[in-house]
């Protein structure tokens, strides 16, 4: 049994099965401090969200007829393959904790480079998108839609990048060996932000996208 | 005391919509009691991919003559199946404390207050 009030201990204590928890020292809650105020962070951006989809809709229902708006712009097979590639996304960032906890390192860095790079790929398709909206005459300031649209879309493509942001100082830290099974657990915070940017696409890509307009 | 995690469940386990929408049913004091194996987050994906599929599927025209309302529950049921899956399974609420899908689930209900809120004041206000 590990001494408590020796965090040194405790964090060195687990042996390195493969299946050990992330360690982290003991707290007054038992849980993970760290973890708590992501999680915290993650309910407050549930509200960031929440109102700027609400704005959208707003901004939708008043749009003047004749306008140019979501019918006219939108490219529903282009935005599905987008939206696969960032679910995925969310299976090799699992994949890529799961390793680093079991101790592989060669496996941690391909998920992780692999998740970057579908994030990436997610982030080039909404750079297209934007382009081609501009090019149809939908430009920030055109109407109530576009500045709602580009607002939500673009704070979530803020998140996206600011996630690979996050995934690359992983990778480096692992390459710079400050990172293994023991503290896995910020990975799992990462992880943790990744899905929730996930999770949010998937409620902007069935309320904007495939919502009947 | 350190907390040890626990094995990893079977890997033949079936995930279903059940255990899904059961969610999160850790206990109150504690995190990490089993994660699920990588061949169960892949079935996890492909369930994730195939809901994706339906999703895209009602966007054609034929099945658009269902309706609206019908196309809108269709679409609702599928997205909160989604997300349930995302949440349950890769950010692990299902195994981890409920203090955290305690958390999580007051921001959304806060979420959903601002969206019922602005509906509201269309509905009723006028505005």
């Amino acid at each position: 049994m590990t001494d408590v009030a020796d965090p040194e201990a405790a964090m060195t204590a687990a042996p390195a099965t493969g299946h050990e928890t992330p360690a982290h020292p003991p707290t007054t809650t038992g849980m993970s401090h760290n973890k708590v105020a992501m999680w915290l962070f993650l309910g407050s951006e549930c509200l960031l969200f929440g109102a700027l989809i609400s704005v959208y809709m707003f901004a939708k229902s008043r749009l003047p007829a004749g306008e140019i708006g979501p019918n006219d712009v939108f490219d529903i097979p282009f935005t599905s393959v987008s939206s696969f590639v960032l679910l995925m996304s969310s299976l090799t960032m699992v994949l890529a904790l799961s390793a680093l906890t079991r101790g592989e390192e060669r496996g941690f860095r391909i998920w992780i480079v692999a998740t970057a790079l579908l994030g990436g790929t997610f982030i080039a398709g909404q750079v297209y998108e934007f382009t081609v909206f501009y090019n149809l005459g939908l430009g920030y300031t055109t109407n109530i839609f576009g500045s709602a649209f580009y607002t939500l879309t673009g704070f979530h493509g803020a998140h996206v990048t600011i996630g690979i942001v996050m995934l690359m100082s992983a990778l480096v830290a692992s390459l710079r060996g400050r990172l293994s099974p023991r503290n896995a657990e910020t990975v799992e915070l990462i992880g943790l932000y990744w899905h929730f940017v996930d999770i949010v696409w998937i409620l902007i890509f069935t309320i904007i996208y495939l919502f009947p307009q | 005391m350190t907390q040890t995690q626990s094995a990893q469940p079977d890997a033949h386990t079936e995930p279903t919509p059940e255990d899904a929408a059961a969610g999160a049913e850790g206990d109150d004091h504690g995190e990490h009691h089993e994660h699920p194996s990588d061949r169960q987050y892949v079935k996890i994906a492909l369930i994730l991919g195939g809901l994706t599929a339906l999703e895209v599927f009602t966007y054609f025209e034929s099945v658009h003559n269902l309706g609206d309302a019908a196309i809108y529950v269709i679409l609702i049921v599928l997205m909160v199946l989604k997300f349930i899956y995302v949440v349950a399974w890769f950010m692990h609420l299902k195994f981890d404390s409920v203090l955290f899908k305690r958390i999580f689930v007051a921001g959304i209900v806060l979420a959903l207050g601002v969206y019922l809120v602005m509906l509201t004041a269309f509905r009723i206000w006028g505005v």
